[in-house]
């Protein structure tokens, strides 16, 4: 009994410590973008390697949730005769919620857990160790530059989802199942809405990408610097970063679209 | 490592789509280029017995071409009627001051807007008018009410299937 208290306890504490610590960890990376300015080959390099690999993906994830959803929404609109409003239908889902949310899913499975195998190989190397010894700060010089990378990624890789998928909704719809092409696009253009729904989207791929990358470098700086303890640190990375996607999607969602 | 110049290329191609998808998104899927002058123009206020499913943003329209846009609605406690007022393009300047206001709908369960008829008046409507002459929304369920209740009044004198050898009162009868 005693010992399940312990435990608990121990568990408790172990939890808000850690929490406590990817705070503090987050206000050092914060501080020390600053000094990215005079050098942004290295966001650049980090940009590739989080961004232009991941395109692909998303790329083609994009264009097959569109054309999912334009093959389902005509299959539920056709029985109310409203297959005009399929592009409707397609746009609003992918730009609220289908564009911002998957695609922060695919990132931190694509990007978000690359990134925290190599903070957290090179930690388990003694590179950061060794960065420190030579009077460099590891947090600006790694984590910095990957952590405004990703940030920055995030954004544009979700606008190209949702982009890829209102085409391939557009190719189901108009090209395969002959949905008027001008009701198509003119109705989605009547009732989507730029702030309410494009920049409220890009909001909440702002928000997704802080997290997902503040996730990722920080199990990366955290882990436990043995083979195993990278792996385990990779997998909490795709498992905190998806749970806090959702999670806080929910939230965002509820904050902004509440009202009819 | 990849070549620093295949790098710079791929990520400034990168940053480009990714602006080109948001463009897209913002001129190509929203709203954006219909919303035009609708900060600058006139509003006009209508009271209305019903609005029916009439929404903020709702738009408004004359002879079908979108003129404006519902721009609130509120509950007048005076009158128990709703009032609404639109924002009108500062383009549709000359609108007689006898318009009529009536809600339709688009289609048959569409989104419901208001259609201005425009009248013969050669004063034309200034900011904060009021259209005098309005007619509520169509609610279904009044309309299907109507039409049983005059259906029913005309009941008696049109049964449809008496027939002789079939009396509801008693069906098995000889």
């Amino acid at each position: 009994m005693i010992e399940l208290l312990r435990r608990l306890g121990r568990g408790g504490i172990g939890f808000f410590q850690r929490l406590g610590r990817a705070h503090l960890f987050l206000a050092r990376v914060l501080w020390g973008l600053g000094e990215l300015y005079p050098r942004p080959g290295l966001v650049v390099a980090q940009l590739w390697s989080l961004g232009v690999l991941s395109l692909l993906i998303i790329l083609v994830s994009g264009l097959f949730v569109g054309m999912v959803l334009g093959l389902q929404g005509y299959n539920t609109l056709v029985d109310f005769g409203a297959e005009e409003s399929l592009g409707v239908l397609v746009a609003l889902s992918l730009v609220r919620e289908l564009g911002p949310v998957v695609s922060a899913l695919l990132f931190a499975g694509r990007a978000g857990s690359a990134l925290t195998a190599e903070i957290g190989l090179m930690k388990a190397t003694e590179q950061l160790a060794g960065m420190e010894m030579m009077a460099v700060d590891p947090l600006r010089r790694v984590v910095g530059p990957r952590f405004l990378a990703g940030w920055l990624s995030l954004p544009l890789l979700a606008a190209i989802f949702s982009a890829m998928g209102v085409l391939g909704g557009y190719f189901v719809g108009v090209g395969l199942l002959g949905v008027d092409d001008g009701a198509f696009w003119s109705q989605m253009q009547s009732k989507v809405d730029l702030r309410d729904d494009v920049v409220n989207g890009v909001i909440k791929t702002i928000v997704f990408g802080f997290v997902v990358t503040w996730i990722a470098v920080f199990e990366g700086y955290d882990c436990v610097p043995t083979s195993e303890g990278v792996g385990r640190a990779t997998t909490r990375t795709v498992v905190h970063s998806a749970l806090a996607v959702l999670a806080l999607d929910f939230v965002l969602t509820a904050l902004m679209f509440n009202e009819g | 490592m990849v070549n620093t110049k295949v790098v710079e290329v791929g990520v400034g191609v990168f940053v480009a789509l990714g602006l080109a998808a948001l463009f897209m998104l913002a001129m190509h899927v929203s709203n954006l280029a219909l919303s035009e002058g609708n900060d600058d123009g006139y509003e006009i206020v209508a009271y209305f017995d019903n609005v029916g499913g009439l929404k903020v943003r709702s738009p408004v329209t004359m002879a079908g071409v979108n003129v404006g846009r519902v721009r609130a609605i509120e509950f007048d406690d005076r009158t128990y009627q709703a009032r609404v007022t639109m924002g009108i393009g500062a383009r549709y300047d000359k609108i007689p001051a006898d318009t009529m206001a009536n809600i339709f709908t688009a289609g048959l369960l569409g989104e419901q807007y208001v259609s201005l008829d425009a009248g013969g008046d050669d004063n034309y409507m200034k900011d904060g008018d009021e259209i005098l002459i309005t007619q509520s929304a169509l609610v279904l369920e009044q309309v299907v009410g109507q039409f049983l209740y005059s259906k029913a009044a005309e009941g008696p004198a049109a049964p449809p299937a008496a027939t002789d050898d079939f009396d509801p009162q008693d069906p098995f009868a000889p």
